[in-house]
């Protein structure tokens, strides 16, 4: 088990880390899993809605991916990344206008009625295209789903849709849930959203709010001895400091989504019986990405954004910030994606000395006291790592003469003052990479997005041929010639800086050594864990 | 006791405007704040503009500010505290829930706080001047200089992490199935680390206030008539000196309230307990308006009612309180 365990010193040594990880295959464990036990776990907030089929976010995945599951799961080394989960297959038309998927037998719903197709077309219909997040994009041309038996699934779509998006969006957008409890009164208001029902290893048994979510074995579920563990139990603890507080007095066996601190992994890695862990999250990646408010003048200026791009130190960011933990990037696909990542595109390397020169080409000379232009920069609140990078920025935009203040709000006047108001000129954020750039990446810098839209391009930045690929690459229905044409999009998008990529991270996990099969796919912290066993 | 009961009356009459203020200018204060419970929420899922649309239109944030202000305060004359947005529940369900908790936990600090401060103020305050009341008032001090949060945390490390006395958080061992009794010493054992943090802060309030009060007692002349009549110095001390020192402790006591309500945000963070506090702190996070409002109605509701309660106290153990009234 020890290639699983990371000293930090070992990490340094290469932040190639995330690039290498999807290139390894699953890891083999000399340990025969045990049954019984009971995990239990730190989450550090509740969502309001468990049903990862209205609200597809790690949040929700993280507790519901137990107990509801997708069509197909991501995997190390399955065909084009995917293992199958409630389907066994999928099959795009040449035409782009259907995919047939066959249906795992024998599946039962947590409350003894048998799993068909009709689910699966109410929850895509019903569900997955009117109200999901990200559903609402991706099957936005979904018109029908026919189903001739009661294993057969078969999407059919108005527009010409890429496989490849459809296949690649499984994992995330695909979860199903029971037709006979959702079919009456309204999807939003059903009870079963904060106590699922679906066709996991585990069911869901109680929550108390403030205090747990108790989730217990599924005796009935699909794949023989599986689960092996006989509960799992979310304890909230809302302070960060208590969740490496809790592991070392082994109150909880494991903290996911990087509940202990990076600060507190060196010292946590000491203890004997713990283990950190850095894969697991290859799948969950998240970009840090200075926005750009291209209403600005002196910002609209390309000169300008290229300067400030060789002002980032970005091997300084990823060493200090996230003290190893995190790959420099070089453009809005991150360095670890199998499919679509190329790294033949301009790069901004450090060289403040370049960036004066740029600011001076520009017209923006320093004035008496040093200062070129100010501006108001504004990092996002929901990681540690994005606001102290935005105190980084701060320093390296000092060292070119442009002075900036830092705006510092809560997440909720975040998102209002950047999506909605643009009242920015930079902001630090962190978009995630959903394993195809039409699901959440293109949207960073498309034309004509409405006011108001999260994580999207409200910078007001234009450009007719970037928003001229991206329209080709979405009905593009070649696999390899749409995979260019990603690529072609990294390229356009480095070059002329609509944004500035920094750096991609995810999540550390930190368990006791008795916890076994952690992180054995690429969505592990969200994926079933029917095989996750307690040893000992 | 009449006169006790006219002064409740009065103060009612007066808690009602105080309530109305509260909850007028919680809701404009929370409105002014940028960014509403829809821009919150799609921090963690994103959404398309679609989405948002509808969202704002199923939790009523379309609606102006006036119409939403009037028709809380309407469904308020019923009794009716709304639906939390973020929860999508009834708010006198969530708050009641989570109610007895934080009264659990500020009262065993209060009590703490109040009877350890009071009783060493009066072994501080009856030798004024003295090593033990050197050693107590600076003692005390540092421990009210000590942020709470970080009190907490070094309770927990020293307790829960290296001792392993005590748990490290949660108001009960989860998902335990105890009952009654042992239900009961669970939860007191869970109590310990969060009550001694709370209390711990707020116990130099009472102990310097108690001890300042004797030092000043002692030099009255209905002490020196006492010792001249020759009363034990035991009975100088608690009944002459200490009593008279009590009565702006009771004060304190009544402000003390609304401010441990305050402390226990930061305490119920640290320990994970499931209380008002952190609710508070989750609704401000979520924008969850009318479940802000209701949890601070509730608070205010429990400050006044405190305060009352001091008020009659003070009536009682002072003859002098609310003479005037009676005559006027």
């Amino acid at each position: 088990m020890s290639d699983l365990t990371i000293s930090r010193r070992g990490l340094l040594a290469g932040s190639a880390l995330l690039l290498a990880s999807t290139a390894l295959p699953t890891i083999g464990f000399a340990q025969t899993p045990k049954k019984g036990g009971r995990l239990v776990l730190a989450a550090d907030s509740e969502p309001r809605n468990l049903n990862p089929a209205i609200v597809a976010s790690n949040g929700v995945f993280f507790i519901s991916s137990k107990i509801i599951e997708t069509l197909a799961e991501a995997s190390f080394d399955g065909k084009d990344g995917l293992q199958p989960r409630l389907a066994l297959s999928w099959e795009g038309a040449a035409d782009g206008l259907s995919v047939t998927f066959k249906l795992r037998d024998g599946v039962k719903w947590h409350d003894g009625k048998p799993f068909t197709s009709a689910d699966v077309a109410f929850s895509a219909l019903q569900i997955w295209k009117p109200l999901q997040n990200l559903g609402r994009t991706v099957f936005k041309d979904l018109a029908a789903v026919d189903t001739p038996d009661d294993l057969t699934a078969i999407f059919k779509f108005a527009k010409p849709t890429p496989f490849q998006l459809i296949r690649n969006a499984l994992p995330a957008l695909s979860s199903v849930v029971p037709k006979h409890l959702y079919e009456v009164g309204k999807i939003e208001e059903n009870p079963a959203n904060n106590a699922p029902v679906g066709t996991g290893p585990f069911k869901f048994a109680e929550y108390k709010a403030g205090q747990y979510y108790r989730l217990t074995r599924n005796d009935a579920y699909w794949a023989k001895d599986e689960p092996y563990l006989d509960e799992i139990v979310y304890q909230v603890l809302p302070d960060r400091t208590s969740a490496a507080a809790a592991l070392e007095a082994e109150e909880i066996q494991l903290a996911a989504f990087s509940a202990v601190p990076l600060a507190d992994l060196d010292r946590i890695s000491k203890v004997p019986g713990l283990k950190v862990i850095t894969k697991g999250y290859e799948g969950l990646i998240y970009q840090l990405v200075v926005e750009i408010n291209h209403r600005r003048k002196e910002l609209a200026d390309l000169k300008v954004r290229q300067a400030i791009a060789h002002a980032i130190d970005k091997d300084f960011v990823v060493k200090t910030i996230f003290l190893g933990y995190a790959a420099t990037a070089t453009g809005p696909v991150p360095k670890n994606d199998p499919q679509f990542y190329t790294a033949d595109v301009p790069t901004y390397p450090f060289d403040v000395a370049k960036a004066n020169a740029l600011l001076d080409e520009a017209g923006y000379k320093r004035a008496d006291d040093g200062k070129r232009f100010a501006l108001k920069l504004l990092p996002a609140p929901y990681f540690n790592e994005t606001k102290q990078f935005g105190d980084y920025l701060r320093q390296a935009l000092a060292a070119i003469g442009i002075d900036a203040e830092i705006v510092n709000n809560d997440a909720a006047a975040h998102i209002k003052a950047v999506y909605t108001d643009h009242a920015f000129d930079l902001a630090v954020g962190p978009p995630v990479f959903r394993g195809d750039p039409a699901i959440s990446t293109t949207i960073l810098v498309q034309s004509g997005i409405p006011d108001g839209v999260p994580f999207s391009n409200q910078g007001g930045y234009k450009n007719a041929d970037l928003d001229a690929l991206i329209a080709k690459a979405s009905e593009t229905l070649d696999t390899a010639a749409r995979t260019e044409l990603y690529k072609e999009f990294q390229k356009k998008v480095a070059a002329d800086l609509p944004l500035i990529n920094v750096a991609e991270w995810s999540f550390i996990s930190v368990a006791r050594d008795t916890v076994g099969n952690i992180a054995n796919n690429p969505r592990w912290a969200v994926s079933n864990w029917a095989d996750t066993y307690l040893a000992g | 006791m009449t006169r006790a009961l006219r002064l409740l009356r009065r103060r009612v009459v007066g808690s009602v405007f105080v309530l109305l203020i509260v909850v007028v200018g919680s809701f404009l204060l929370l409105e002014a704040a940028p960014g509403d419970a829809v821009d919150a929420y799609i921090v963690s899922t994103g959404g398309d503009a679609g989405m948002i649309e509808l969202l704002r239109h199923r939790w009523g944030l379309d609606q102006s500010e006036l119409t939403r202000l009037a028709n809380y305060l309407w469904a308020l004359l019923h009794l009716d505290l709304g639906q939390s947005v973020t929860f999508s529940r009834p708010i006198r369900d969530i708050i009641l829930e989570r109610l007895p908790t934080t009264l659990i936990l500020m009262g065993s600090a209060t009590v703490l706080s109040f009877g350890l401060g009071s009783a060493l103020g009066i072994y501080a305050g009856a030798r004024p001047g003295s090593i033990r009341d050197r050693f107590l008032s600076i003692g005390s001090l540092a421990l009210y200089a000590v942020p709470g949060f970080w009190l907490g945390l070094v309770l927990i490390v020293v307790f829960a992490v290296d001792l392993r006395w005590l748990p490290i958080g949660g108001i009960e061992t989860i998902a335990s199935g105890k009952t009654g009794l042992a239900r009961a010493v669970d939860i007191g054992i869970h109590l310990v680390l969060p009550v001694s943090a709370l209390g711990f802060i707020y116990l130099a309030l009472y102990l310097r206030m108690m001890r300042a009060g004797m030092a000043e007692a002692w030099r009255q002349d209905f002490i020196l008539a006492a010792r001249a009549r020759g009363l034990p110095r035991r009975r100088i001390v608690l009944a002459h000196v200490a009593r008279n020192a009590l009565l702006p402790l009771v004060t304190m006591l009544g402000l003390q309230s609304a401010q441990m309500l305050g402390g226990s945000v930061v305490i119920e963070s640290v320990f994970a307990v499931p209380g008002l506090g952190r609710l508070a702190q989750e609704a401000v996070a979520g924008r969850d308006v009318p479940l802000l409002l209701g949890i601070i109605l509730v608070s205010a509701v429990l400050v006044v009612v405190i305060n009352l309660l001091v008020d009659v106290a003070y009536a009682v153990l002072d003859p002098r309180v609310g003479a005037g009234e009676a005559s006027a």
